[in-house]
C-alpha cells in the first residue's frame, strides 16, 4: 500500500488562514538587461563587457553547452507581462511567488553573469561588486523580505576578501556565496582565507550549484545530454562535501556554517555512510581529522531541499529526511526555474507541524540570523 | 564440497610488465618494454602499500597483495568460503595512451591470467581486460578470447577516456551481448579527467569517495545514450562502487527524466526500471548505515533483490574477519546474491 499524502489535505492546508509563513532559501532574481548594472559598473568595465564579454570555460558565448528544456531554464508561466526575463520584475515576483506562498523571507541567489567563473579576474571583481550593489538597490531595498548574498569570485582571494569586508560593513547581506565549480576543490587551502573571514563575520558560506570550473561535469568525462549534466549537480555537491570535510576545513574553522544550495538532500545519507566507512582505512592519510566525517556534516552543514526527491513510496522520503536530520534542511523553491518546488506540494510525505516549522522557517532563521 | 558461493570480484596482481607479462608479449613489445623500461603500470587509484589495497593478513612477504596464487586460494576460497571467484586484473593497461601498446598489454594480461591462474585452479574465472582506448581493438580482443568460457565478463574502468554510453563504444557492447559477457565496470581511473567535477583532490580518501559519483555518471550515460534499448540483453556490473547511493540516485534520475525526457525520446521507461533490469552491483564495499533497520530500509528502497552480487574485493581491505557479507543484510538477499544473481548475471558461469 502506498501512503502518499492525499491531495485534498494539501489543498486544505494551502488555503488555511493560519498557514505557515515560509523562508525560501533559493530565489533567482535576474537583470532586466545588462544595462541595469551600468550604474554600478565603472565605464572601463562597461566597455569591456560590451567588447569582450564573458570569458568562461565553455564553448558558446550565447548559451549553455547543454541546452535546457525551456528558455533560460525557466517556468513558462514566469515571464513577466511587462517584458524582460523571468525573475527580473519585482512586482510580478511578488504577485506570482512571494505573496501567494506567504514568503516571509526570500534569499537571493544571483546566477547572472557567472560571477564565480570569469577567467578575467579583474572583470570578475568589477562585476561581483556591481551585482552585490544591484541586489540591494533593485531588490532588498525595494522589498525587505528579500535578502542579499555577498557573491565573490573564490579564485581571486584578495578581491574576494575586500568585497566581503565592504559588503559586511553595510550589515545587509546574510551570507557569502562561492561556487562549487571552482578552479580547485573547495577544501584546498587557497580558499581558507575566505572561510576565515566568513567565520569571523558570522556569515554562513552559501554554495549554489552551477558555474564553469573547467573540469568535466563527471569523473568519467563530458556527458552528451542535459539530463546527465543536471544530475551531475548532486555529484558535484557530494564531492565538495567530502573535500571540505576531509581537508579539515571544519577543524580549522570550528564556527563555520556552510549551506549547500540546490544540491537536494537525497544523496547525503549515503555520502556520510561512505565517508565514515572508509575513514578507518584512510585515517593515517588524514590525521588532522579528529572526528568521524559525519559528525562534521551534522554540525556544520545545512542543505536546501530543492530539487526534492520523489520516491514512489512516501515512507522512503521520510527515511531520507530522518537520516539527514530535520534540523539540517532548509526549504527552497528555486523560483522561477523549471524544476521549482512548490512549498505546498513538494514534501510528499507526512510531516508534523513542528517539523514543517523547522524545515520551512526556523532552521533558516537560525542559520541566517533573520 | 562447499556450497556454491560465487565471489564476483577478486584481484590477482601483475608484478610488472618486464617480469610477469614478458612471456606473454609478442617480440616487438618484448623488445620495447625492455629497451624503453616500460613498467610500473600499477594504477594511481591503488598504490599497493595503501591500507585499502591489501588487508594486512592478505599481504605476501614479498610482492604485491594478490600476487601469490596460493595465498589467494587460501584467502578467497578457504577463509572466505567462496566456491568460485572472478579475477579482475587492475594492472594499468586500460590507462595507456598508445592504443597499440594498450592492446598488447591487455592481450598479455588475459593470456597470463588464463595460463597462470585459470589453468591452475578450476574454481577461478576472469574478466577480459580490453583496450577501450581503441574500441575496434577491444572488439578484437573479445573475439580472440570469447571461445574460452572461463572468461565471463569484460572489464573496464569507471573513469576512462569518455563516458561509456557514447556511440563509439557500441561495437564493444554488440560483441559483449553476442557472447553473453556482461560489462564489468570497476573502480579505477585512467586519469584523463579530474576524478570529479570539482577538480583534483589532495587525498586518496577523497578520490576513493568520489568514485561512487563516477559510477553514477556511467549509469546515466549508458541509460540516456540508449545502450540498453540497442542491446536489450546487455548487463552491466558495477564493481567496488558502493551500493547505498542507489535509491536516491534512482529517484533523482526518475525525476529528471520526467522533466526533460523530450531530450532523449528513445528512453521509453523510467531510468530506475532500466537500472533494476540491467545494472548489478558487487557488495563490497556496501557503505551501509550502522544499524540493521537502516540496512533493511536501504534494501527496501532499492526495490530489487536481483541486483546484488556477492564479492569480497580480495585482497582489498574492505572488512575484517572471515565474513565478506556486509552486516545486517536480510537473509533473502544473502542467498540470492551468492548464487542465483551471479549465475543470472554471468551466464557463462553455467557453461563449466
Amino acid at each position: 500500500m502506498s501512503d502518499v499524502i492525499d491531495r485534498p489535505a494539501l489543498e486544505k492546508e494551502a488555503t488555511a488562514a493560519t498557514r505557515l509563513r515560509i523562508v525560501d532559501c533559493d530565489i533567482h532574481p535576474s537583470l532586466h538587461s545588462r544595462a541595469d548594472l551600468n550604474h554600478f559598473l565603472p565605464k572601463r568595465w562597461q566597455e569591456h563587457m560590451k567588447t569582450y564579454g564573458d570569458h568562461l570555460r565553455t564553448p558558446y558565448i550565447g548559451t549553455t553547452p547543454y541546452p535546457r528544456s525551456s528558455p533560460l531554464i525557466c517556468r513558462r508561466d514566469a515571464w513577466p507581462p511587462t517584458g524582460g526575463p523571468p525573475g527580473s520584475d519585482l512586482a510580478f515576483m511578488r504577485q506570482q511567488h512571494l505573496d501567494p506562498l506567504d514568503v516571509e523571507f526570500g534569499i537571493l541567489q544571483v546566477l547572472d553573469l557567472f560571477i564565480f567563473s570569469q577567467q578575467n579576474l579583474e572583470f570578475g571583481a568589477a562585476i561581483q561588486r556591481a551585482i552585490n550593489e544591484w541586489q540591494l538597490a533593485f531588490w532588498s531595498h525595494r522589498d525587505p523580505r528579500l535578502k542579499a548574498s555577498i557573491l565573490v569570485s573564490q579564485d581571486n582571494t584578495e578581491a574576494a576578501l575586500a568585497e566581503i569586508d565592504r559588503c559586511a560593513k553595510t550589515g545587509e547581506y546574510i551570507q557569502v556565496n562561492i561556487s562549487p565549480r571552482a578552479n580547485e576543490p573547495l577544501g584546498r587551502r587557497r580558499y581558507w582565507p575566505i572561510y576565515e573571514r566568513a567565520e569571523a563575520l558570522g556569515l554562513p558560506l552559501g554554495i549554489h550549484v552551477g558555474g564553469y570550473g573547467g573540469h568535466a561535469p563527471t569523473g568519467g568525462g563530458w556527458p552528451s545530454y542535459y539530463c546527465e549534466e543536471h544530475q551531475s549537480n548532486a555529484h558535484t555537491m557530494a564531492a565538495q562535501l567530502a573535500s571540505l570535510v576531509i581537508e579539515g576545513v571544519l577543524e580549522r574553522f570550528p564556527k563555520l556554517k556552510i549551506v549547500f544550495i540546490e544540491g537536494g538532500f537525497g544523496w547525503i545519507a549515503s555520502a556520510m555512510w561512505r565517508m565514515d566507512r572508509h575513514f578507518e582505512r584512510f585515517r593515517s592519510e588524514v590525521p588532522h581529522l579528529k572526528r568521524k566525517p559525519s559528525e562534521y556534516v551534522k554540525e556544520h552543514f545545512w542543505f536546501t531541499t530543492q530539487p526534492i526527491d520523489e520516491p514512489d513510496e512516501a515512507r522512503h522520503l521520510r527515511q531520507l529526511i530522518e537520516w539527514v536530520g530535520i534540523d539540517r534542511l532548509l526549504f527552497s523553491s528555486d523560483y522561477p526555474h523549471w524544476d521549482f518546488d512548490d512549498p505546498r506540494f513538494a514534501f510528499k510525505t507526512p510531516l508534523t507541524d513542528a517539523e514543517r516549522k523547522k524545515i520551512f522557517s526556523t532552521n533558516a532563521r537560525a542559520v541566517y540570523k533573520i | 564440497m562447499a556450497a556454491t558461493r560465487i565471489d564476483c570480484d577478486i584481484h590477482p596482481a601483475v608484478g610488472g610488465t618486464r617480469t610477469t607479462l614478458l612471456p606473454y608479449l609478442d617480440d616487438h613489445w618484448k623488445e620495447q618494454v625492455v629497451s624503453r623500461a616500460i613498467d610500473g603500470l600499477d594504477l594511481t587509484s591503488y598504490p599497493p602499500n595503501m591500507p585499502l589495497s591489501g588487508r594486512p593478513d592478505w599481504r605476501p612477504q614479498a610482492g604485491k597483495p594478490g600476487s601469490d596464487l596460493k595465498m589467494v586460494q587460501r584467502g578467497a576460497f578457504e577463509q572466505l568460503g567462496a566456491s568460485h571467484a572472478i579475477c579482475n586484473v587492475l594492472y594499468g593497461a586500460q590507462a595507456v595512451y598508445d592504443p597499440y601498446m594498450a592492446s598488447a598489454f591487455c592481450k598479455a594480461i588475459n593470456d597470463w591470467i588464463a595460463a597462470e591462474w585459470l589453468s591452475q585452479d578450476e574454481r577461478l574465472r576472469a574478466s577480459i581486460v580490453v583496450p577501450m582506448q581503441a574500441p575496434d581493438l577491444a572488439v578484437e580482443e573479445i573475439e580472440r578470447r570469447a571461445s574460452d568460457n572461463r572468461f565471463v565478463s569484460i572489464l573496464v574502468l569507471a573513469q576512462g577516456e569518455t563516458l561509456l554510453g557514447r556511440r563509439h563504444f557500441w561495437p564493444v557492447y554488440q560483441a559483449a551481448e553476442k557472447h553473453k559477457l556482461p560489462l564489468a565496470i570497476h573502480a579505477g581511473s585512467a586519469y584523463r579527467f579530474a576524478p570529479s567535477s570539482i577538480g583534483w583532490p589532495s587525498h586518496r580518501y577523497e578520490y576513493y569517495f568520489v568514485e561512487a559519483q563516477a559510477f553514477q555518471a556511467q549509469i546515466l550515460s549508458l541509460v540516456y545514450e540508449g545502450v540498453f534499448g540497442k542491446f536489450p540483453n546487455l548487463k552491466v556490473v558495477l564493481m567496488e562502487s558502493g551500493v547505498t547511493w542507489l535509491p536516491a540516485f534512482m529517484w533523482r534520475a526518475n525525476k529528471t527524466w520526467r522533466g526533460v525526457r523530450v531530450e532523449v525520446p528513445w528512453v521509453e521507461r523510467e531510468p530506475a526500471s532500466i537500472i533494476r533490469d540491467h545494472i548489478r552491483v558487487t557488495m563490497q564495499p556496501f557503505d551501509g548505515p550502522p544499524d540493521a533497520t537502516g540496512v533493511a530500509d536501504v534494501i527496501d528502497q532499492i526495490g530489487s533483490d536481483r541486483m546484488f552480487l556477492f564479492a569480497s574485493d580480495y585482497p582489498h581491505w574492505q572488512f575484517d574477519g572471515d565474513d565478506a557479507i556486509p552486516p545486517h543484510l536480510p537473509q533473502s538477499i544473502v542467498s540470492r546474491m551468492c548464487v542465483d544473481n551471479p549465475l543470472e548475471t554471468f551466464p557463462r558461469l553455467k557453461l563449466n
